[in-house]
């Protein structure tokens, strides 16, 4: 009898397995015929005896369906019930396998009995149950968690698999999904016995640029014995290896591009306060950490406060950190370093006091457990290639240089007070005989600088650290970029910036090893040093009668 | 963690300080040995300020209650210890220096101190010449066992290669190659040393699946290092093995998340980055990412609970913001060895560093992470080994845990095969096994 039994469901099994694709979804929720099969399937699962070759069955099995009844089995919670099982719900009952609560003949739902156990999955199934469920998650609801199991399974080398991606391949409807899923089932199928089967996968993965198959397609390529199909492989090699050269040119020329832009947002202020003014502002690199703790102190405000909001914070936090930042510039100017004006040694020691000052009172007052995150619009990138993300918060970086450089170029070249400032810094008695009272113009240019300083450190919280020791990371890029560029040349300045990102950018790869990050700053620095020796004055350096009569005196 | 120093701890500080001096100058050293009532000294020797104080300050307010803890049920030997704390700055020198002040000046019974191997490293000569004792708190390279040190952090077999083991295994996800990526300095440097020789040698990795890269610390541009992952990942095969200290992780996990490099295809495994790293970040995109220690926070152990308890009281009494006031792995080992102190004091009934020493071999105690055990040769200790992933929510959730304590292996069994420490009746340190003879390092020329 139980032989019996037992040869009914192995051929009901068969023919699930067989007909897979078949089986609607929620099969076991409908009466219909499809229906017995699970009862079936469960049948054979719940004895010892045919569990292990019911669990191997399952494996082809392309149908989600049967993903309930897999877990029940896995997590301890499958009971029998009369001749078949029930699954043990959340709220202590048992319910069949299409959820409906089991009732008992008076019509009230059904409890395990006293001591009754559930059925036992064997130790040795364990991790063949577990990997039948991962496979069935390319069915789930959740996209990234489809393509994760997808791509699982692609570099699984499993060629049961197959069937199960080309199902999940011909319901998905997500761009993305889709592609990851074609890669996989590529993958899978340069394993096929049909040298055919393997062109048109090796014809995929080449037209799908699929770097994550380029190992895979090396390896296959060395053992392939067909000639067609060697030759189609190495053109997908080669499509792939040049697409990822392109690739990897297109990603050095963005990382150049954005650490000049950090560089740039870093260096603007000291442009100003340096560049403009001629002061040797030492304390350059704690104007950018009050900006990036204005930044975290307005994030923590929402954080408490408006918790809803949080990723607001960052829209008021940007114009603070200029206003924070120029403020205590103002207040540096008018109680220190106007008195300094004219004694270059002095100001230099006296601000590089200021900066400890302000770097040891952060340690004092926040502490070092400080990071400000970004807003949820900036996590992520934007994927430009295949594989390459450019990171929102970077994007915006670069923007944000562009835009604070644009609107101090236009202060200055357009308005009023920016001609003022010209004047002042050009000749200042000639400026004061006209009527112009150089103190404030002094005052209001330096709270300029080290209020675009406060900008930029709002910034370079996003993608850095915010703690006490953070100005003294910036300082020497900071006046690199301003002495390169060309004291007192705005354009200098962004110049200066984007040759020392590229630079450094492409040195990086270009050296590789073990310490490329470091060696390629030490390079950029000899560069700029030798640089110097040959152009002292720097890329653009001011010219005019009051330029040439400084460098004289001087 | 903040380092909130206020104006009222300072003065403490130095109000210790001084009658710590005071005491020094009053007493000649004999008669305060054998003092009866007067209080015990000991040095808390953590860096406040400077690159690591991200890492050190917490370190400093679990040991300090732990001291009150031994003073609320009556100190040791019916005397109160008391804690001489000294800021070494995180600048190397001066740990040195204070630590001379501590032994000579201060006479400590014990120093609960160091983090980074170069501190270590620094200190050591003074402990040895004056005879100090020194409880080490924090994870590292191995290849030193000094008379004059308890290493209570993981050694290498008790956290680097049973990481590299399980991201191997199925469960780990299979990987088969690996990126090293740290921080320019020693422990970085010999750890990967070491695991390049696991690798490559126990593990049969071809030479051409690792790959080595180091950053300096402060470093905060890890675009191109990311890139260089990806790449090197791109087939899913793939793990980090991330020894980067101090504040550099953060650049590192937020370029991380932003360039799309997901726990589920290239995991990163972390040895120096823990709860308290993890809490200023934005954990949502870094879920799933490993770490490898002898704790975590999130452990669900009465010991455990009780612990955590007790020191969120500590951080509301002393004005830590609940955010902050987090347990890690460096922070459990120095709470347990300042009990471990007080234990081996009570037993020997002296603090006489020899005695203390003496006592300390084999001594067992109860520890947020179950029991706990100096090793009965070589200043080390056993202690369970987890491996945590993160989770949502800033804590690690326990993936993968070491059946019972692990033993410690001061000098690694991959590099020096038959290399072995012994300071217990009669030992002399570090010895080669040569033809089944101790050959002691200290008398070979």
């Amino acid at each position: 009898m139980a032989l019996r039994t037992e040869v009914v469901s192995l051929v009901a099994v068969a023919l699930l397995v067989s007909t897979g694709g078949l089986v609607p979804r929620g099969a076991a929720a409908a009466p219909g015929a499809a229906g017995p099969d699970f009862e079936a399937i469960a049948g054979q699962l719940a004895a010892p005896a045919t569990q292990t070759t019911a669990i191997a069955a399952l494996g082809g099995l392309t149908d989600p369906a049967v993903e309930p009844l897999l877990r029940a089995l896995k997590d301890g919670a499958l009971y029998r019930w009369n001749t078949g099982v029930a699954v043990l719900g959340d709220d202590g009952a048992l319910r069949d396998l299409a959820g409906r609560p089991v009732l008992d003949s008076r019509g009230q739902p059904v409890v395990p009995r006293e001591g009754q156990e559930a059925i036992a999955l064997e130790q040795a199934s364990f991790g063949r149950v577990q990997a039948i469920l991962e496979r069935l998650q390319v069915f789930t609801g959740d996209p990234e968690a489809r393509r994760s199991a997808a791509f699982k399974l692609g570099s699984s080398h499993d060629l049961t698999a197959v069937p199960v991606l080309a199902r999940a391949l011909e319901q998905e409807r997500d761009a993305r999904t889709r592609t990851v899923l074609e890669e996989a089932l590529a993958k899978l199928r340069l394993l096929a016995p049909v040298a055919a089967t393997r062109a048109d996968a090796a014809r995929a993965l080449g037209r799908l640029r699929s770097e994550s198959a380029l190992a895979e397609l090396r390896a296959v390529l060395e053992r392939e014995a067909d000639r067609a199909t060697r030759q189609t492989m190495q053109v997908a090699v080669q499509s792939i290896d040049s697409f990822v050269f392109l690739r990897s040119v297109v990603g050095y020329l963005f990382n150049g591009l954005s650490l000049g832009a950090v560089l740039l947002i870093m260096s603007l202020g000291l442009a100003v306060t340096f560049g403009l003014m001629g002061i040797i502002n030492m304390a350059h690199g704690e104007m950018l950490m009050v900006g990036s703790y204005t930044a975290w102190v307005v994030q923590e405000l929402f954080a408490t406060h408006f918790a809803a909001h949080l990723d607001y914070y960052f829209v008021i936090a940007l114009p603070l950190s200029f206003l924070t930042a120029g403020l205590v510039g103002l207040a540096l100017e008018l109680g220190i370093i106007r008195f300094l004006y004219g004694r270059p040694l002095e100001t230099l020691i006296v601000t590089w006091g200021i900066g400890m000052i302000f770097s040891q009172s952060a340690r004092l007052y926040f502490g070092d457990q400080t990071s400000v995150n970004p807003p949820t619009w900036f996590r992520g990138g934007v994927e430009v290639l295949r594989g390459l993300i450019f990171p929102w918060s970077r994007i915006f970086i670069v923007i944000l240089a562009l835009g604070a450089l644009a609107a101090l170029y236009l202060l200055l070249r357009y308005t009023y007070a920016g001609l003022r400032v010209q004047a002042v810094m050009q000749n200042r008695s000639m400026a004061a005989c006209l009527g112009i009272s150089t103190r404030r113009i002094d005052a209001l240019t330096f709270a300029l600088g080290t209020g675009l300083a406060g900008i930029g450190g709002c910034a370079l919280a996003l993608i850095g650290t915010v703690d006490p020791e953070v100005g003294k990371t910036y300082i020497v890029d900071a006046f690199m970029v301003v002495v390169l560029g060309g004291v007192g040349k705005l354009v200098g300045a962004v110049v200066a910036s984007l040759g020392i990102g590229l630079a450094n950018k492409l040195l990086e790869p270009a050296i590789g090893g073990t310490a490329g990050a470091i060696y390629a700053k030490v390079a950029v620095l000899a560069i700029v040093i030798w640089f110097l020796q040959w152009k002292p004055t720097g890329l653009f350096p001011s010219r005019g009668r009051a330029a040439t009569e400084a460098a004289e005196a001087g | 963690m903040s380092v909130r120093v206020t104006r009222r701890d300072f003065l403490k500080g130095t109000a210790a300080v001084g009658a710590g001096l005071a005491a020094g100058v009053g007493f000649p050293a004999v008669i305060r040995a054998q003092g009866g009532k007067e209080a015990i000294k000991v040095g808390v020797l953590h860096s406040l300020s400077g690159t690591m104080a991200i890492s050190e300050a917490p370190i400093k307010e679990i040991v300090l209650m732990a001291i009150e803890e031994i003073n609320k049920t009556g100190g040791v030997l019916g005397r109160k210890v008391e804690p001489v704390v000294e800021d070494p700055a995180s600048n190397w020198d001066l740990f040195a220096e204070k630590s001379k002040k501590l032994l000579l000046q201060d006479k400590v019974a014990a120093v609960f101190g160091c983090w980074t191997s170069v501190s270590r490293k620094s200190v050591l000569p003074v402990f040895e010449k004056y005879n100090g004792l020194l409880f080490y708190p924090v994870q590292y390279e191995g290849e030193e066992c000094s008379k004059n040190v308890i290493y209570t952090g993981a050694t290498i077999n008790q956290q680097a290669t049973p990481a590299i083991d399980y991201l191997m295994s199925p469960e780990g996800g299979g990987k088969t190659k690996f990126y090293l990526l740290g921080s320019d300095y020693v422990y970085p440097r010999t750890t990967n040393k070491i695991l390049r020789l696991y690798l490559t040698k126990v593990k049969k990795v071809p030479e051409s699946d690792i790959a080595e890269e180091y950053t300096p610390f402060h470093h905060q541009d890890y675009q191109t290092i990311v890139g260089k992952i990806k790449s090197f990942g791109a087939a899913g095969d793939a793990a980090v093995i991330n020894t980067i200290n101090g504040d550099s992780n953060v650049p590192f996990f937020k370029e991380l998340a932003n360039q799309g490099l997901t726990a589920d295809r290239t995991p990163t495994m972390s040895f120096s980055f823990a709860e308290v790293e993890l809490q200023t970040l934005d954990v949502k995109p870094l879920v799933g990412h490993l770490a490898s220690w002898n704790y975590f926070m999130s452990l669900r152990t009465p010991e455990n609970l009780r612990w955590v308890k007790a020191y969120k009281a500590w951080c509301a009494k002393h004005g830590t913001p609940d955010k902050q006031c987090v347990t890690d792995d460096p922070m459990m080992h120095a709470y347990v060895h300042v009990h471990l102190w007080a234990k081996a004091v009570a037993k020997a009934e002296s603090t006489d560093v020899d005695a203390v020493l003496r006592a300390l071999e084999g001594l067992e105690i109860d520890s947020p992470v179950g029991k706990y055990k100096v090793d009965p040769k070589n200043h080390h200790t056993w202690k369970p080994v987890y491996l945590g992933k993160i989770r949502p929510d800033g804590q690690f959730e326990v993936v993968w845990k070491s059946k019972g304590w692990v033993h410690p292996e001061p000098w690694s069994s991959v590099t020096y095969p038959s290399r072995e420490c012994d300071w217990s009746n009669g030992g002399k340190g570090t010895y080669d096994l040569v033809e089944g003879k101790h050959v002691w390092l200290s008398e070979r020329k």
